[in-house]
């Protein structure tokens, strides 16, 4: 018995040897430059022409500058505006298609292609379909000749230049890159659900919708507060499809001006003070929203 | 009973008109899907002239040319293309495979920091790789690895949520018993993962790897940030700096030829691989 128990510690050790790995790329790769990020953003440390200011350490300047320049709750809401504009078309069609596509009476055909079909956008390298979408939509492209030429419009329609068709157009892109995502997500969870509970809805009297809100959706829940608080940490991280868009510029008058854009400007600049201190910001962010999820799929999920 | 059915049978709607309404939403979705890549088509056929004419839905006969034009231009793309197929290549190989040894540590061992180890990896799944750009950037600089594909490389070795995905399918096929029969009849550890283990967890190797690559492919924020020389730059990165020109003096054939060299290597990858791509996502769920 002895002997046994030592032979299996012995193997044991080589959890710690298999984990080394993984450990040495996190460390190097990831604690190191978040550890830094943070000490960054107590340190003045930005370029002024060609003088380099700093860095000087000046405690929590740094996060009261970003506060008070007021520029990071425009472009906070602007982040905000732009993810419910897009979630909100998304989860309405994600539970709609969701709930068609595990609905064994409705039999639908295809349903294998109108998946495939969904899902495809989300692989599409979002940077060139923001160009895309640029050309496409751009004064002289292809969408206002097909408008011009069916006679809705007279003069093209600046679609970049106008507040809300600019905003629209980056909501409308993301809400395509992710509504498949979310389907099959919502779809796989709906297919969990004990199909004797429909049956006996239906016995009862209840018509899909009745079926939809009274059934489905409550016991959908966990999943639900898991796609609704990932989307929004992903919502958190919109970068590259307002960035190519709009070139970095967040026009017109920086209403599609996201916080990581809003990084990007400070890292490109090598302000690296107020750059700290917006990671820092956006990772306190994240956490919060991260223990949500955790706390969630922790509950639910997991068990499953 | 009986009223409450003639309510519902007034308010509801028969199977045959909620099937059709499926199929008109289905399919409305579905080209709402498919048209920009069909344009997108369309239009890298077509020469600068024929787009500044206006839209149509028919292919035209330039694209060799806007293809001739665009590799003898001033965009590097298909050393770009290169860049990106190296880097998304071995990030997909480096992470998949030591994400696999992450996960069956945890799963095939019992020691003493597992009980830290485990939580750990899954509260730091969450944390955007943006959060840490600037450190990454000073790092690497300090490093002297600007304008090298090592670190964008290195980071995919420590993928939490391809951990988590070879975690979970770990604990639904690799039964411990077999691991060990392994070392009774006298195989090594690291042999036993290499010769067992991986063979086992193909399917799911498949479908991280094709993620994998697909987001390093994708990737832009990080690399637009580490990359700087013209002969390392990415697609995605080129993407940008096209859009950064002064485009209205480019030739369209040529952007629209750039757009699609991008986009469609992914479609055609996918095209292939569609049913495991979308089974993956289903199973896996946690892919943010």
């Amino acid at each position: 018995m002895k002997k046994k128990k030592s032979r299996v510690s012995g193997y044991n050790k080589w959890g710690y040897i298999f984990l080394i790995p993984f450990t040495l790329a996190y460390v190097v790769f990831q604690l190191i430059p978040l550890a830094n990020t943070i000490y960054n953003s107590f340190f003045e440390n930005y370029m002024s022409g060609l003088k380099q200011i700093g860095p000087t350490f000046v405690g929590i300047d740094n996060y009261r500058k970003l506060f008070e320049g007021g520029d990071i709750w425009t472009y906070a809401k602007n982040t905000m505006v732009l993810w419910i504009m897009c979630f909100i078309p998304q989860i309405i069609l994600s539970l709609l298609l969701g709930a068609w596509f595990s609905d064994t009476r409705l039999r639908l055909r295809g349903s294998r292609f109108f998946k495939t079909v969904i899902y495809l956008p989300n692989l599409i390298m979002a940077s060139a379909f923001a160009m895309l979408f640029f050309t496409l939509f751009s004064d002289g492209g292809p969408i206002n000749s097909l408008l011009m030429q069916l006679g809705f419009i007279d003069t093209p329609y600046k679609f970049l230049s106008n507040t809300g068709s600019a905003r629209g157009l980056i909501a409308f892109m993301n809400c395509l890159m992710w509504f498949g995502n979310t389907t099959i997500l919502l779809m796989a969870g709906m297919m969990g659900i004990d199909t004797n509970l429909f049956e006996a809805a239906e016995v009862d009297g209840a018509t899909s919708t009745q079926v939809f809100y009274r059934v489905t959706l409550p016991l959908l829940r966990p999943i639900l507060v898991y796609v609704i608080i990932t989307s929004l940490i992903g919502g958190l991280q919109l970068f590259d499809v307002p960035q190519i868009l709009t070139n970095g510029t967040g026009d017109p008058m920086r209403t599609t001006m996201t916080l990581i854009m809003f990084l990007n400007k400070h890292l490109y600049s090598k302000n690296y003070g107020m750059a700290g201190a917006l990671s820092v910001v956006l990772f306190i962010m994240t956490g919060i929203l991260s223990l949500i999820v955790f706390k969630v799929s922790g509950n639910d999920k997991r068990k499953g | 009973m009986g009223r409450k059915k003639n309510d519902g049978l007034k308010k509801g709607m028969g199977i045959r008109a909620r099937r059709g309404l499926a199929y008109v939403v289905l399919i409305t979705i579905s080209f709402f899907c498919l048209f920009w890549f069909y344009i997108l088509f369309i239009n890298a056929t077509r020469s600068n002239g024929e787009l500044q004419a206006g839209f149509t839905l028919l292919p035209s006969t330039h694209a060799l040319d806007n293809w001739r034009n665009l590799i003898g231009g001033t965009l590097p793309m298909v050393r770009g293309m290169v860049n990106s197929l190296i880097i998304a290549a071995s990030s997909a190989v480096l992470s998949v495979y030591f994400s696999t040894m992450t996960a069956y540590a945890i799963h095939a061992y019992e020691f003493r920091l597992k009980k830290y180890i485990y939580p750990f990896i899954l509260m730091i799944m969450m944390i955007p790789t943006q959060v840490t750009a600037l450190g990454f950037v000073q790092l690497v600089s300090s490093m002297k690895l600007e304008d090298s594909f090592i670190p964008l490389i290195g980071t995919t070795i420590a993928a939490p949520v391809t951990f988590f995905y070879m975690k979970q399918y770990m604990e639904s096929t690799l039964s411990l018993a077999l691991i060990e029969a392994a070392r009774i009849d006298g195989s090594g550890e690291f042999r036993t993962f290499n010769h067992i283990v991986l063979p086992l967890m193909k399917p799911a190797i498949a479908v991280q790897a094709i993620f994998t690559f697909v987001n390093s492919w994708n990737n832009y924020f990080t690399p637009a940030l580490i990359l700087h020389e013209d002969s390392k730059k990415t697609l995605p990165i080129l993407i940008a700096q096209l859009r950064a020109a002064d485009w209205l003096k480019f030739d369209m054939g040529q952007v629209y030829m750039a757009i699609a060299f991008s986009i469609f290597p992914v479609i055609l990858v996918y095209l292939v691989l569609s049913r495991q791509i979308v089974q993956g996502v289903s199973v896996g769920g946690v892919k943010e």
